[in-house]
């Protein structure tokens, strides 16, 4: 119990002092937890890589692999590669020419001229390392890339801009101000806190229907930029902000917008930085909504766009997968650049 | 405050005017959507014969939007509902969307040719009572229909049933087959209602009473019922297709069939193209005319349809597109590089060349194709009905939980009824 | 910034000239959405002095929340309203005009039940499986969220080489998105996935998981656990690193067991965390759809069926869509999405006294 105690407890021991079990089973935990958490996103990628028959291999192999294929003179085609074990027992390196059920016709490479009769449960692929790049240019050729990925871009920008704008606004008027009202407006962020947008996909859909949006980037960014949980997040921060600095720019004739942005929102940036990474990564991501009013190749988002991979009948996993690393490269990239800030920046919100 | 909102108006109005420069600058007088879906490389012969049309008709220009077939399914129909359609769509469930369809027939060129070639399949996509109207016609007439593994048949040494087997004789087969070779899955059937009603009509089922009323539950199709559940217990069939996802969800097993995992997969014509793709060399598969029972050996049809819609603001380019990609080269041209069963009579009539095709598909599609010619009248009843999807997805759903053993069989039957009823009942709500 | 955890947490810093010159590059490309913002707000300010002095500093609050509640109106809470007249209307139509009247048939359907602890004795049993299952992954995944959280935070609080990097590797994940994680997990567990091949490789027989009932729940809880953990850890360690040091070295100079001291000093002064912890992973929960969706579909047959799941599919997936009752069912939703909001001020408010 004590050790578990200590396992658990607090930090207390200076740097320096020797390693106790109990560091150890700390490093361990953590190694398994970055196994755990980067390994499923990394075999994504490497995944990614693989022809759309070696991604329904299985034992699936870790790298991408393909069949080495040879040219044999004599055959107007390369001939996939073999490793045939004969009926002497010896094992060779034969070129395939073709198969007629159970028996495959194979060449020695060496020696065009003579051809082997081999079982095709004695025969083993020999595969090197290849990534199928085709994965990637295919559809990138058929797409239109750049203009999903400047829309998606737009969209997260601009939608991420208001959001932060009109959700600071609304915070500071409902933690700075006494007035009348201000219970019912508070309660109407609360009350609405909780409503997943799928359950009111259809209303919404009528509304933006009627405000003419339909197909228009617009009508994936006004939506939602009145977060509730935003004005509630940034609310709470601005509640701990000390009032005397408000009352001391009074003092000082600022207007009340100035005291807004300029005094308020630089306290406020370690919540306005969580609510826009939150924001950023919602508006990245988002598929749902997007889908019901984007229907113009135009005006599509990336992960519109990707996602004509899944027909009725089939979906198409080389690209698929492939596609996916490249919506999730961007996030990556902000991750690796922000990270800290991210971290800390949740953290000294502190949520209360 | 007014001064404000104007403020934020302009705002957003200089920034809505920077992308819509950003975007395409059509000199055309008449731009058409056409919406879409693909399964396999049908999106980019399309993409072909529009550009060819639009070199020959500058003032009309044509956007194809690609969807997930999600959008197609879930997203149209309100988006049709609310007047913020397409132009034309590439749709499954044309009875569903006939209210919205347009008739082009005011506009074509020639009628005739489109009675002549399309006529059984333009009743698909009318309204019930409406025999007169032209909506559009077939990109894919398809038909179920099993493959077969048939390396896996030689290396267990089982002889592969002959052309009028039932459904037990392949049963039994390719049981004994998977047992001997360790393969997963000895049948495959695709987790679809439409799939399934291939299996209950070949067993007698009859889908509709004397009045053309939907009466789904009778004994051929509790016999088709009892077959896949029973399968199931005897692992002839994995839970994975139909135990294994909720509600109406489709599973297929092309993967693993593929993967040489699946000695009988009940599928159909469209995973001709993408089998002769990704299987190569690696095994022999063939197609086989569809299993027989108490009510003959008929496959399902079915297909997806290119139709017009009417809230359309151009009508008349609407049905000069669809003349020019309907007509018997272009159209013949687009089943012969998709490697689809033909949906228009001239062509299947004369029969259709698959230049592209390995010798496995092309023989695979001579199959089905044949198979097509002995579609039953029930059969084509089901799909012609504007409610099928109703019926399929309720069967599926209900099926699912019986398989899944949340439910009885006898629990399912009810709730299949109550549910078509109830669906039906709520559509005609005016 | 050397490391994160030196700044006091909750407190603000000062504007950015407290922090170091090699960290500012990084706050710019963070304040890059910033941007307009900072902009909109310079050039709106001649604009509010004078919307101040016409309307007088007494009502500027009012100038403050406007722009909010207008979206909030219409997109929040006109739809909250459409909603209501979609459940007591009926019929394919999408416009609530042409939808007849049919009262309170939705609702009464909808409840239409033998026994309401049996939802295979309900006439809309799809609806109350969401109901159960979605219960049975909220208990399961708020219990699992919190233990693994606060063992995490409680692990990364300690003096350890490289927090800054563990602590980033746990919150990556958070930042995919719910499909993406639902897929790559997806793709690891299927029949012949990553996960099966380490089975077999070490002598066992493949696991069909998403054909087991108590697996594919199993590995619904897991997925999310996995997928938002990282959130969970976050708030727990600023908490943990909130707690006064002299606490700690009061109780080690009274010779306090270690146990004593998690259990009377830690976990206490964590407490406020912790209620943030349980209540926002109890209204994800509640509000999964994506994620589990993807991954399992709702099954096998309908034992990850959750409840939007439902209402989406009885809204969109359905041949007659079924707007009416799927509005009923979120309205339902709604009411008990708002009382837990209730009970999470109740108990924000406990906390404050």
């Amino acid at each position: 119990m004590a050790a578990l105690a200590r396992l658990l407890g607090a930090r207390r021991d200076g740097p320096g002092r020797p390693l106790h079990w109990t560091d150890i089973a700390s490093y361990a935990y953590l190694a398994f937890g970055v196994v755990l958490m980067f390994g499923p996103v990394l075999w994504l990628v490497f995944s990614s890589f693989k022809t759309q028959s070696a991604l329904l291999e299985f034992p699936p192999s870790l790298m991408p692999m393909a069949q080495v294929e040879v040219t044999v003179a004599g055959q107007p085609n390369p001939l996939p590669l073999f490793r045939a074990t004969l009926p002497d027992g010896s094992v060779k390196e034969l070129a395939q020419i073709r198969r007629v059920g159970l028996v495959a016709q194979m060449v020695d490479p060496a020696e065009p001229d003579k051809t082997y009769r081999v079982a095709i449960d004695k025969r083993e692929p020999v595969r090197k390392v290849a990534l199928a790049t085709e994965n990637y240019t295919e559809p990138l050729r058929q797409f239109a890339f750049l203009r999903f990925l400047s829309n998606s871009l737009f969209v997260t920008v601009v939608a991420t801009a208001i959001t932060l704008l009109i959700n600071s606004m609304a915070a500071y008027g409902l933690a700075v101000y006494e007035f009348r009202g201000k219970t019912a407006a508070t309660l109407a962020v609360i009350g609405t806190l909780m409503i997943p947008i799928t359950i009111v996909l259809v209303p919404v859909y009528l509304v933006v229907t009627e405000l003419g949006l339909v197909n228009s980037l617009w009508a994936v960014i006004l939506p939602g930029a009145a977060t509730p949980t935003g004005v509630f997040l940034l609310r709470q921060y601005m509640l701990t902000l000390p009032r005397d600095l408000i009352e001391a720019a009074r003092m000082d004739k600022a207007s009340e917008w100035q005291i807004y942005w300029r005094i308020v929102m630089p306290l406020t940036l370690p919540a306005l930085a969580v609510l826009a990474i939150f924001s950023i990564m919602w508006r990245w991501n988002e598929f749902l909504w997007p889908l019901a009013v984007l229907t113009k190749t135009e005006v599509y988002t990336l992960q519109i766009g990707l996602a004509a991979f899944q027909g009725e009948l089939q979906t198409q996993w080389h690209y698929l997968l492939a596609m996916t690393v490249v919506t999730l490269a961007p996030v990556a990239l902000v991750f690796v650049f922000l990270q800290r800030f991210i971290t800390t920046g949740i953290g000294s919100t502190g949520m209360k | 405050m007014r001064s404000v909102t104007s403020l934020i108006t302009t705002f957003a109005l200089g920034l809505a005017a920077t992308t819509a420069l950003a975007g395409p600058v059509l000199a055309q007088s008449v731009t058409l959507r056409m919406t879409w879906y693909s399964d396999g490389n049908e999106g980019e012969v399309m993409t072909d014969l529009l550009k060819r049309f639009q070199a020959e008709n500058k003032d009309i220009a044509v956007v194809l939007d690609q969807v997930p077939f999600k959008a197609i399914n879930e997203n149209l129909p309100v988006q049709l509902a609310s007047g913020q359609g397409p132009d034309i769509a590439r749709v499954t469930d044309m009875g569903g969307l006939a209210r919205y369809a347009l008739d082009m027939r005011p506009h074509l060129k020639d009628p005739a040719y489109w009675e002549a070639n399309f006529g059984p399949f333009l009743t698909w996509m009318r309204t019930a009572g409406d025999t007169k109207s032209i909506p559009g016609f077939m990109t894919q007439l398809t038909v179920t229909g099993p493959f077969v593994n048939k390396t896996l048949f030689e290396q267990a040494g089982v002889a592969l049933p002959g052309p009028k087997a039932t459904w037990d004789d392949w049963a039994k087969a390719v049981k004994t087959v998977a047992d001997k070779v360790q393969a997963p899955y000895p049948l495959a059937l695709d987790r679809s209602g439409h799939r399934f009603f291939a299996l209950a009509v070949s067993q007698g089922a009859k889908v509709f009473d004397e009045k053309g009323e939907p009466a789904v539950i009778d004994d051929g199709f509790k016999r088709a019922a009892q077959l896949v559940y029973d399968w199931h217990k005897a692992g002839i069939m994995s839970k994975e297709l139909w135990g294994s996802v909720s509600g109406t969800a489709y599973r297929g097993a092309n993967d693993e069939f593929k993967n040489a995992q699946v000695v009988m997969y009940l599928s159909g014509s469209w995973q001709t193209a993408q089998f002769a793709k990704t299987v190569g060399n690696a095994f022999d598969w063939i197609a086989v005319p569809n299993p027989c029972g108490a009510g003959g050996c008929s496959s399902m049809p079915g297909g997806a349809g290119l139709m017009a819609f009417k809230a359309t603001k151009h009508p008349e380019a609407v049905a000069k597109l669809m003349d020019y990609l309907a007509s018997e080269k272009v159209l013949g041209e687009f089943y012969s590089r998709t490697l689809f069963v033909p949906g228009h009579l001239g062509i299947a009539k004369k029969g259709i060349e698959y230049p592209g095709a390995s010798p496995e598909a092309a023989a695979a599609l001579k199959v089905f194709t044949a198979s097509a010619a002995e579609v039953a009248p029930t059969a084509y009843q089901i799909q012609g009905y504007g409610n099928s999807r109703i019926i399929f997805n309720a069967v599926i759903s209900r099926l699912g939980q019986a398989i899944a053993g949340e439910t009885s069989l006898d629990e399912a039957y009810k709730r299949i009824t109550a549910d078509v009823t109830q669906q039906i009942a709520e559509r005609n709500k005016q | 910034m050397s490391d994160g955890s030196s700044r006091p947490p909750g407190r603000p810093s000062a504007g950015t000239a407290r922090v170091p010159a090699s960290a500012r590059w990084r706050d710019r490309a963070a304040g890059l959405a910033g941007l307009p913002v900072a902009l909109a707000l310079r050039l709106l300010d001649p604009l509010m002095a004078a919307v101040q002095r016409l309307i007088g500093a007494g009502r500027m609050p009012y100038v403050f929340l406007f722009p909010n509640f207008v979206f909030f109106g219409l997109f929040v809470f006109l739809p909250i309203g459409i909603n209501l007249v979609f459940s007591v209307t009926g019929g394919p139509a999408l416009f609530p005009s042409e939808r007849p009247f049919v009262g309170a048939e939705q609702y009464a359907y909808l409840f239409d039940c033998g026994s309401y602890l049996d939802p295979s004795s309900c006439r809309e049993d799809h609806f109350w499986r969401g109901v159960s299952n979605t219960a049975v992954f909220v208990l399961f995944q708020v219990g699992t969220m919190v233990l693994v959280s606060l063992l995490t935070a409680l692990v990364l609080n300690r003096p350890i080489r490289g927090r800054g990097f563990f602590r980033a590797v746990y919150f990556f994940p958070v930042l995919l998105s719910p499909v993406v994680v639902a897929l790559i997990w997806k793709w690891i567990l299927q029949r012949d996935g990553l996960l099966n091949a380490a089975i077999t490789s070490l002598g066992g027989q493949k696991i069909l998981f998403f054909v087991d009932p108590s697996w594919a729940m199993f590995w619904a809880v897991f997925v999310s656990v996995w997928a938002h953990m990282g959130f969970y850890t976050l708030i727990l360690l600023a908490g943990l690193q909130a707690i006064p040091s002299d606490l700690y070295e009061a109780a080690e100079m009274d010779r306090t067991p270690r146990w004593r001291i998690l259990w009377r000093i830690t976990l206490p002064l964590l407490w406020p965390n912790m209620i943030v912890v349980i209540v926002l992973s109890l209204i994800k929960g509640v509000q999964t759809f994506d994620e589990v969706f993807v991954l399992t579909g709702g099954g096998p047959g309908t034992a990850t069926l959750m409840v939007v799941q439902y209402i989406y599919e009885t809204a969109f997936a359905n041949q007659v869509q079924n707007f009416g009752l799927a509005a009923a069912a979120s309205v339902v939703l709604g009411l008990v999405l708002f009382a837990l909001t209730l009970a999470q001020l109740a108990a924000t408010r406990m906390k404050e006294r």
